[in-house]
């Protein structure tokens, strides 16, 4: 956060874009061997417990750990939406919700369904999960900015609601036992034990590369595009005959389905699903992730949601000023930063690498650091201005 | 749920009542107070539509506008003596005084509150000329630091009440009465909106602000002082929110908590749109309708539905009428 | 019960006597009253089975005294000591066993007792109120035992089910914490009881009451307070027999613990209920509820949920023409509700209470009144309580986290809320005593036993 305040855009260009022009001037195979390097790091963290960065003894650093990488999966999802595709969801909550709960309702024994496997529930989860982001984007996704993010509010406390007053959801009771994947160890004990942060965290960052992955193909692909079309300006997108109804439907449904898939890792780490944490603030935290990160920058909103989540558990005194604290930084932010901590940039996204090599003679020549996204203020994009 | 008997069950245990009776024999009782919550849905309203008329912008943080106008009425009602829970014993003359005293202070609290935002959060945005969704966004932060920041000073429990006025009902409507507090507000809210209105027709400022709403830049080359008219707008929103919270304290006096304007805000947001999203009026034809519906709403179907129903208002007038009953028109008003 | 005040000192004594020569007799469990007197000390890992056993005798024996006159003196010292007079009765005073305990305890240093809870989450207050009490407990523990001194950690858990996952695998991987004193909430009790089962951490909670926590099979949970399944019988009885209420309007919360009262209560009531509604937590206005209920006319009403909400209803509700009767349960009677409803509204409003009136516990309030600038809150004194039977477990030599499972299993003895033993599943055992109050002149009053 301290970079929010210092970086102005005066000072913006030195280091950041120096790392970024020389990981971009890197041949591909070397970017994944450093990512391979980096990965093989993060896996060993909880194993490691480097003081000075533990969270303990307040909390226990590998569940610390675990509920950081899950804010990242989360982000990466609400990035898809906000970053991506310019529609502001103040609701991602309640996908998020969506997913604990198909996951409680189908494992929990307190539940009157036909209990399935946990691993079922992931599909299933990430299903239903989508299906809700169909039936809540088709009739709201005509909207403009403004407009969508106070129906996707309204949606997300529905859900939060619905889970308070419908009686099959047991409201605040709630499920007890969510299950988890399967796999025991030698003493007996399941693999994924509650207690135990360190499986959960490698699932969550295994499934983080494969959704990073995905998410990373789609936005290359002719979805990508039309997305950053539609991000930058939707009237000008639509003329050019994208049918951007379309595909800002993809984009929530995608969204969605991230939001869903960490609702079911959540529920059956935590092994209780009730109505609690998925009310706006919640919502408004995981857009201050993405926010706070750098919208539109994978990258970015990873780190923007690993401090949101770990910062609180690392600095317990400030834990009571947390919302306050990132409520602020929402502000500084977008007067100072508004293209977040590490900002999404302008490029070239299919065959750039290509293009750029024949061009400029090296592999990618890019636009300023600034969040190279400008958009006047019709056109709903998000995270820069015209500085 | 009345009962269980009236209620047509829509779902295996009858998580939803669909209660006729019940509502008939409440229907003049959700009338009045859907009117006097509408009243105050209504000049809150206001202030979203005022800033969203000139500047296109959802003051999101307008909800902190109204709490802090509710905690200054209340501390102002503390500082000159008054102790919650006991009926003070002066006459009703000096009782007007004081609570007129309150609101006063209220309104300008929440008029400098919302002065102050303009200044912070927005105008250095818009001197860099940010997209609309930054301005939502920094609008979101304010919100959540004030909201936070009233959490650690006065913590999660509301405010013991202080109240002045005792209920007494005065008129009846119906088979129910509408009592001393609920005309107080309707009246007060519906003169205030009166005078704005006037104020924005038939003034010279308020023609300023008619024409920069329709058109900024043309409005700033014919010479009027477009950062002037912000200041303005915000003023006078911060106001009606004021005398909102001041009403709102009277009417429910133990709601007086930090988080007690967050969806008080959205609904008056939601009847705002309802009305059509930048016309004075139509803040308070949306305010007064959202009131009512969400009242009857919540006889028909349970208490508990009663956001539900105000959410699902919203979304359904967004999808049918986008623009709301009245459509947008702050610039379009005639003079 | 006038002569239940406790009073530090030797006026009791006998008294104190007569209770400890019961309970050795009975279950050959160890207790010490608070000026030194020593009894027999005992692990109370043996007598784990037979507290068990004859506890359910001895509260049998409570529940067919089942008497309304709350003058009736406690038995007179010298009385025959014994299974004969197997009185742990509710209605009788309470010898409760203090944190100091002794003050000749000696015990191994580098132990320590955990709370877990909220500290800065939403509902901080009443985690606070927790905390501060086992803070007490645990200060007036070291100071009054010198040879044993235990260390006090404190892990905020929010109060939500998402945060406490962290801070309790935090506590159990912190090997000095024997015992630990929480969690709060239900929700967050049933994120993390299997995680305190797998470590064999033993936790008591002070207010977490949803019944299924106790039927999860955790050996390591206990409950510091009845459930809701006692109280809510013994309020629809005082409702519609004392008061004589023939309508009842049965309004409840959100929370666990407001709908699984509101069941239990309306069961009992049967037809005498004749309207329901649901208000939310945090909800500041109740016209629609207040709507029904002018509606139903009833003789009384029951608010199932806490004072937060049910202040501001009350006095909704009072000033919309009601005049009919109030009651509202413990988690409604606190000096809270008064303050929120206001004094001339909250005058006369009943309150049902699985909680000995204050007497026993005055010189905890006035001692917490002084160490924190506020007097206890709900829950504080069930906090000091649990803290208490932590410490005793300590003082009696429990080393491992084992024996202070094994400790608080079998341990009997009174609290100053009430008489602290569990039966194999974590539940108090046996009946607990419901007390009605009112509200005179702006003060929470006993009024009687139900």
């Amino acid at each position: 956060m301290t970079a929010a305040d210092t970086t102005t855009k005066t000072q913006r260009a030195p280091f950041g874009q120096q790392i970024r022009d020389r990981w971009n001037g890197l041949p591909r195979q070397q970017q994944w061997l450093i990512s391979i390097v980096f990965i093989v790091f993060l896996i060993f963290l909880p194993i490691l417990n480097p003081a000075g960065i533990t969270t303990e003894p307040g909390t226990d650093f590998p569940i610390s750990l675990f509920n950081a990488s899950r804010y990242a999966l989360i982000a990466i999802g609400l990035n898809v939406v906000v970053g991506q595709a310019g529609l502001l969801d103040l609701g991602y909550v309640g996908f998020f919700a969506i997913g604990a709960y198909v996951t409680a309702l189908f494992t929990s024994k307190d539940s009157s369904l036909h209990h399935l496997p946990y691993l079922a529930c992931v599909p299933i989860g990430m299903a239903i999960t989508m299906f809700f982001g169909l039936i809540l984007g088709i009739p709201t996704l005509r909207l403009r900015g403004d407009y969508l993010a106070i129906v996707t509010l309204g949606f997300g406390e529905i859900v939060r609601l619905m889970a308070d007053n419908v009686p099959a959801l047991k409201g605040q009771v709630g499920f007890q036992n969510v299950g988890h994947p399967p796999g025991t160890r030698d003493n007996g004990l399941p693999i994924f034990l509650q207690s135990d942060g360190k499986p959960w965290y490698w699932l969550t960052i295994g499934v983080i590369i494969v959704v990073l992955i995905l998410v990373g193909n789609l936005e290359r692909s002719r979805v990508g595009r039309a997305w950053v079309a539609i991000r930058d300006d939707e009237d000008a997108a639509e003329i050019m005959g994208v049918p951007t109804f379309k595909f800002k439907l993809w984009a929530f449904v995608m969204g969605a389905a991230i939001g869903g898939l960490s609702g079911v890792i959540y529920a059956g780490q935590v092994g209780f699903v009730n109505n609690q944490k998925f009310d706006p603030v919640t919502s408004i935290l995981f857009l201050a992730a993405v926010v706070l990160g750098g919208s539109g920058n994978k990258v970015g909103v990873i780190l923007g949601a690993f401090l949101i989540s770990y910062i609180p558990d690392r600095f317990t005194s400030i834990a009571e000023y947390k919302y306050l604290i990132f409520g602020c930084a929402l502000v500084v932010l977008m007067i100072f930063r508004p293209q977040g901590l590490l900002g999404a940039r302008q490029r070239l996204l299919t065959y750039g690498r290509q293009a750029y090599q024949r061009i400029a003679g090296r592999p990618e020549q890019l636009d300023t650091g600034a969040g190279a996204l400008s958009g006047d203020s019709r056109s709903g994009a998000m995270g820069g201005g015209d500085l | 749920m009345l009962l269980h008997s009236a209620s047509t069950v829509l779902a295996d245990n009858g998580w939803v009542s669909w209660d006729v009776t019940s509502l008939r024999k409440l229907f003049w009782y959700d009338t009045v107070t859907g009117l006097a919550y509408g009243s105050i849905y209504a000049l809150i309203a206001l202030g979203y539509t005022l800033v969203y008329g000139v500047l296109r912008l959802i003051n999101f943080a307008h909800s902190e506008v109204f709490i802090t106008g509710a905690f200054a009425g209340y501390f102002t009602l503390k500082a000159c003596g008054f102790t919650p829970g006991v009926v003070p014993g002066v006459g009703a003359g000096e009782i007007v005084a004081y609570l007129v005293l309150a609101t006063g202070v209220a309104m300008v609290a929440s008029a400098l509150t919302a002065l102050v935002l303009e200044r912070v959060a927005y105008q250095p945005l818009r001197k860099r000329g940010a997209p609309s969704l930054a301005f939502l966004i920094t609008a979101i932060g304010a919100s959540l630091a004030i909201q936070q920041a009233y959490f650690i000073w006065r913590g999660g429990n509301p405010e013991p009440s202080i109240q002045l006025v005792v209920k007494q009902p005065e008129i009846k409507i119906g088979n129910t009465t509408m009592d001393n507090i609920q005309i107080t507000v309707i009246v007060a809210a519906i003169v205030l909106m009166l005078v704005i209105d006037t104020f924005i027709r038939h003034s010279r400022l308020g023609r300023g602000i008619r024409a920069v709403a329709q058109d900024a830049t043309t409005a700033t080359l014919m010479g009027v002082n477009r950062e002037r008219v912000i200041m303005l707008t915000f003023l006078i929103g911060g106001a009606a929110a004021g005398l909102g919270a001041s009403l709102y304290i009277m009417m429910i006096p133990s709601a007086l908590v930090y988080n007690g304007g967050f969806i008080l805000g959205i609904k008056a947001f939601t009847a705002a749109v309802l009305g059509g999203i930048g016309n004075l009026r139509g803040a308070l034809l949306g305010g007064l309708l959202l009131g009512l519906v969400e009242n009857y709403g919540q006889t028909l179907f349970g208490g508990q539905w009663r956001d539900v129903v105000a959410f699902v208002v919203l979304i359904l007038v967004l999808m049918i009428r986008p623009t709301g009953i009245l459509g947008e028109s702050l610039a379009r008003a005639r003079a | 019960m006038k002569s239940s005040v406790f009073v530090l000192g030797a006026t009791k004594r006998n008294e104190e006597e007569v209770v400890l020569i019961r309970r050795s007799a009975l279950a050959g469990q160890s207790r010490e009253n608070p000026e030194g007197n020593k009894s027999v000390r005992n692990s109370g890992v043996r007598a784990a089975v037979v507290i068990t056993a004859l506890g359910a005798l001895v509260l049998a024996g409570c529940a067919s005294k089942g008497k309304k006159d709350n003058t009736t003196p406690p038995p007179a010292g010298g009385s025959s000591g014994g299974a004969s007079t197997p009185s742990s009765a509710p209605t009788e005073a309470l010898k409760p066993v203090l944190p100091a305990g002794d003050g000749k305890a000696t015990c191994s240093s580098g132990m320590q007792l955990a709370y877990i809870g909220t500290i800065n989450g939403g509902n901080a207050a009443l985690g606070i109120a927790e905390r501060n009490a086992m803070q007490l407990a645990i200060d007036q523990h070291n100071a009054a035992n010198k040879g044993c001194q235990v260390g006090f950690k404190q892990y905020d858990s929010e109060g939500t089910p998402d945060k406490a996952p962290g801070v309790v695998t935090q506590a159990i991987n912190t090997k000095s914490i024997i015992g630990v004193m929480g969690l709060p909430f239900s929700g967050e009790s049933k994120a993390t009881g299997a995680a305190f089962e797998q470590a064999g951490l033993v936790h008591i909670t002070a207010s977490a009451t949803n019944p299924g926590l106790t039927t999860n099979g955790w050996k390591t949970f206990f409950r510091g307070l009845g459930n809701d399944a006692s109280q809510g019988p013994a309020a629809a009885k005082f409702i519609t027999g004392q008061l004589g209420a023939k309508s009842v309007c049965v309004i409840k919360d959100d929370s666990d613990y407001g709908i699984g009262l509101a069941k239990t209560v309306s069961e009992t009531l049967g037809s005498a209920q004749t309207c329901t509604d649901d208000v939310k937590t945090g909800q500041k206005d109740f016209s629609a509820t207040i709507g029904k209920i002018q509606q139903a006319k009833p003789d009384a009403v029951f608010y199932s949920g806490y004072y937060q909400e049910a202040g501001p209803f009350w006095q909704q509700l009072k000033q919309g023409g009601y005049s009919g009767k109030f009651i509202g349960p413990d988690g409604v009677k606190d000096p809270n509700f008064i303050k929120l409803a206001g004094q001339s509204v909250a005058e006369g409003v009943y309150f049902t209470c699985p909680c000995v009136p204050a007497d026993a516990s005055a010189t905890f309030a006035a001692q917490y009144q002084a160490k924190f600038g506020q007097p206890p809150q709900t829950y504080s004194a069930e906090a000091y309580d649990a803290t208490t039977v932590l410490l005793q477990g300590i003082d009696h030599g429990s080393k491992t986290r084992a024996a202070e499972l094994a400790y608080v299993k079998g341990y009997s003895a009174d609290g100053i809320t009430k008489h602290m033993q569990w039966g194999s599943n974590g539940e108090l055992a046996g009946k607990i005593a419901i007390w009605s109050y009112i509200v005179k002149g702006g003060q929470i009053e006993k009024l009687n036993a139900i």
